[in-house]
């Protein structure tokens, strides 16, 4: 993986002594909360319900373990003894202290972490493939490019103050596992008719507010002009996106209200112009990235498993994904024990998955998007003991992708702009298929909850989703059906009216049992909704 | 009543005015009448508290009670970690929350 070189360490060091100074004004005094406010966040610094919350940078969801160890250390010495992995491959601290800030933001660049541009109107964290340099199916492995465009999207001065914050996804396969297309840039690393890669760009997804599904802008632009497309991408929107209305700011706007032709048309131009000034990095730049993403030595061993232990055949078959080398997996530690909090993991947890990764994945994990985080190679010859070690940590659910592997945001037991809680519906959902064995009968279900309109829990994309609403001062849940984030995209459409926090686990029973029902074959919930549509689930829901 | 709240400076951590202090316990929180502003704007000066701001609430034979919901989540804790609340021995602590 990526390692800081002298200027990367300057950079981050340089910022944590800014902060620092920045913290001890405030303390004193002469720092409003007004004039701090934007400081703070830009070092990734909320004030949320309980306390201050901070968020750190995972790029593209990848660390190694002694990363890892520094967010156990953190977790135990700032913290409550805990983090809560994002859907963003980030993770937050929900109880840290203005006073300790600074520390803690030295401890991370200890280990080549940082948390700027974890918040404001910038370009945020780049998101990738978590199978990325390990799935079987990827062209090439994408992280080098999302290194290359964090590098450029660091400080970027044009893009600091953008009309909102921005978001970017690499990925280099045709199966989405990072929800692409549904980011204000996706990018995805494709092979042309003559045989060379390039990059596709799709622009002006989102979720949030108004849910959109970005559209292709260009079908490939060579790896040698990359940076440059998305330097014109961000200069169109940065010129002309909604500064105005928050709610109309984002890029995914813009290309709507222009038209995907229109915005396109803008974006060519300047795209034309900007290989004129010449913005790209020396191609020298990106091979150098890429030496750090060099496969690990992957040595021939056993192909097969003994698979006559039901539990771990079990784990297998839900939580590991081929890998590209065939003597080895890429398996996928599930954060969702059944009626546990999606996404957090104690101290103890993660030094035990920093463990695990050093002795069995080459020191290396990614965070996926759902929360959960991946060993990438694993050699099949050590995967029963690495189950049994992770079983022992209470780190074996196998549950990846059914109902019980749901993301969920922190809805309002911390955020400050939530409207209703997410996780005591996820607990109490993993609680009830996992007890009834319905999780099984089931197979892929995503569900997804989101405690506010902003989706930070992607309920738009859940094949279930959930979004909590404020009705006079009472949670209330809002349910839809037939989102995908995945290469087959869709955004899902509500049932109609909410339901109560009774109500709505209720519902999910209920569309679940239309489902067992009406489903033909090996369909999905997801292809029997498309196949069926709304009418069935609303009138089981409602009549 | 009116009461009125925000975080602890350095701590983060929720407070509500008490009358002559910041307390971290709701109950302690006292109606401030029509004078809650004037308070506030001293008080945030004096950099005893970070963002106030205030909220609607009643007395009841439980104590004060916020009247949203998310300012009785700031009250106790996160409903999903009793462990982590102001009152992590009291099982009848969620109830209160909703
Ligand atoms: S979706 Fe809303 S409630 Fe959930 S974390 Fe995002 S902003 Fe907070």
């Amino acid at each position: 993986m990526y390692a800081y070189d002298k200027y990367d360490q300057a950079m981050v060091d340089a910022r944590v002594e800014e902060f620092r100074d920045q913290a001890r004004r405030r303390l004193e005094g002469t720092l409003s909360e007004e004039q701090f406010k934007p400081l703070r966040l830009m070092n990734g610094l909320y004030l949320q319900l309980h306390a201050y919350m901070l968020r750190v940078a995972i790029p593209y969801g990848t660390l190694n373990s002694r990363q890892m160890i520094a967010l156990a250390d953190i977790a135990d010495k700032y913290d409550r003894g805990y983090g809560h992995f994002t859907t963003r491959q980030n993770i937050q601290y929900n109880w840290i202290k203005l006073e300790d800030a600074a520390d803690i933001l030295a401890d991370l660049s200890r280990v080549e972490m940082h948390a700027i541009q974890t918040s404001g109107n910038c370009i945020r964290n780049i998101s990738s493939d978590h199978f990325a340099g390990a799935a079987h199916d990827e062209l090439v492995d994408p992280r080098p490019y999302a290194e290359l465009l964090r590098q450029w999207s660091s400080f970027h001065p044009e893009f600091t103050y953008l009309p909102r914050k921005f978001k970017i996804c690499v990925i280099a396969s045709e199966k989405d596992r990072a929800a692409m297309r549904l980011h204000d840039i996706g990018i995805q690393i494709v092979r042309n008719d003559n045989g060379e890669i390039g990059a596709r760009f799709y622009v002006g997804g989102g979720m949030g507010r108004t849910p959109m599904i970005a559209p292709m802008i260009r079908s490939f632009v060579a790896l040698d002009q990359l940076v440059t497309y998305a330097e014109a991408c961000l200069r169109v929107y940065n010129r002309y996106g909604r500064r105005d209305n928050k709610y109309k700011a984002r890029i995914k706007i813009l290309v709507h209200e222009l038209g995907a032709e229109e915005y396109t048309r803008q974006v060519e131009e300047e795209f034309a112009h900007l290989l004129d000034v010449g913005v790209e990095p020396p191609r020298a730049e990106l091979e150098r990235i890429k030496e750090f993403f060099a496969d690990p030595a992957f040595e021939d061993g056993p192909k097969t498993l003994d698979r006559s232990d039901p539990d771990f055949a079990l784990w297998v078959d839900r939580n590991t994904h081929r890998h590209k080398h065939d003597s080895y997996v890429s398996a996928v530690i599930s954060l969702k024990p059944v009626g546990g909090i999606p996404g957090d993991a104690s101290g103890d947890q993660m030094r035990v998955m920093a463990q695990l990764a050093e002795q069995y994945s080459f020191d290396e994990m990614r965070i996926t998007h759902t929360q959960n985080v991946v060993l990438p190679h694993v050699r099949i010859a050590d995967l029963h003991a690495l189950w049994t070690a992770l079983d022992q940590a209470g780190l074996g659910a196998p549950n990846l992708d059914t109902i019980e592997d749901m993301i969920a945001c922190p809805g309002l037991d911390y955020c400050s702009l939530a409207n209703a809680r997410s996780i005591p519906l996820a607990q109490r959902i993993s609680e009830r298929f996992g007890a009834s064995g319905k999780t099984a009968k089931l197979g892929e279900l995503k569900l997804k909850i989101s405690g506010c309109i902003n989706a930070c829990g992607h309920h738009h994309a859940g094949h279930i989703g959930i979004l909590g609403v404020d009705r006079k001062g009472v949670e209330n849940y809002q349910l839809s059906l037939g989102g995908s984030e995945a290469e087959d995209v869709s955004l899902a459409k509500i049932t109609g009216p909410g339901f109560t926090e009774n109500g709505v686990i209720e519902a999910v029973e209920t569309v679940t049992d239309v489902y067992l029902q009406r489903r033909e074959g090996e369909e999905r919930f997801l292809d029997t909704y498309r196949r069926i549509g709304m009418e069935p689930f609303k009138e089981a829901l409602y009549d | 009543m009116k009461i009125l709240t925000g975080n602890d400076l350095k701590s983060g951590a929720v407070i509500w005015w008490d009358g002559e202090n910041w307390s971290l316990h709701v109950d302690d929180a006292t109606d401030v009448g029509t004078h809650g502003e004037e308070i506030m704007a001293r008080e945030e000066a004096l950099r005893q508290v970070n963002v106030p701001y205030m909220i609607d609430a009643e007395r009841t034979d439980d104590g004060v009670r916020p009247s949203h919901i998310k300012d009785r989540v700031r009250a106790l804790g996160p409903t999903v970690r009793p462990d982590l609340t102001l009152k992590p021995q009291d099982p009848q602590a969620l109830d209160w929350v909703i």
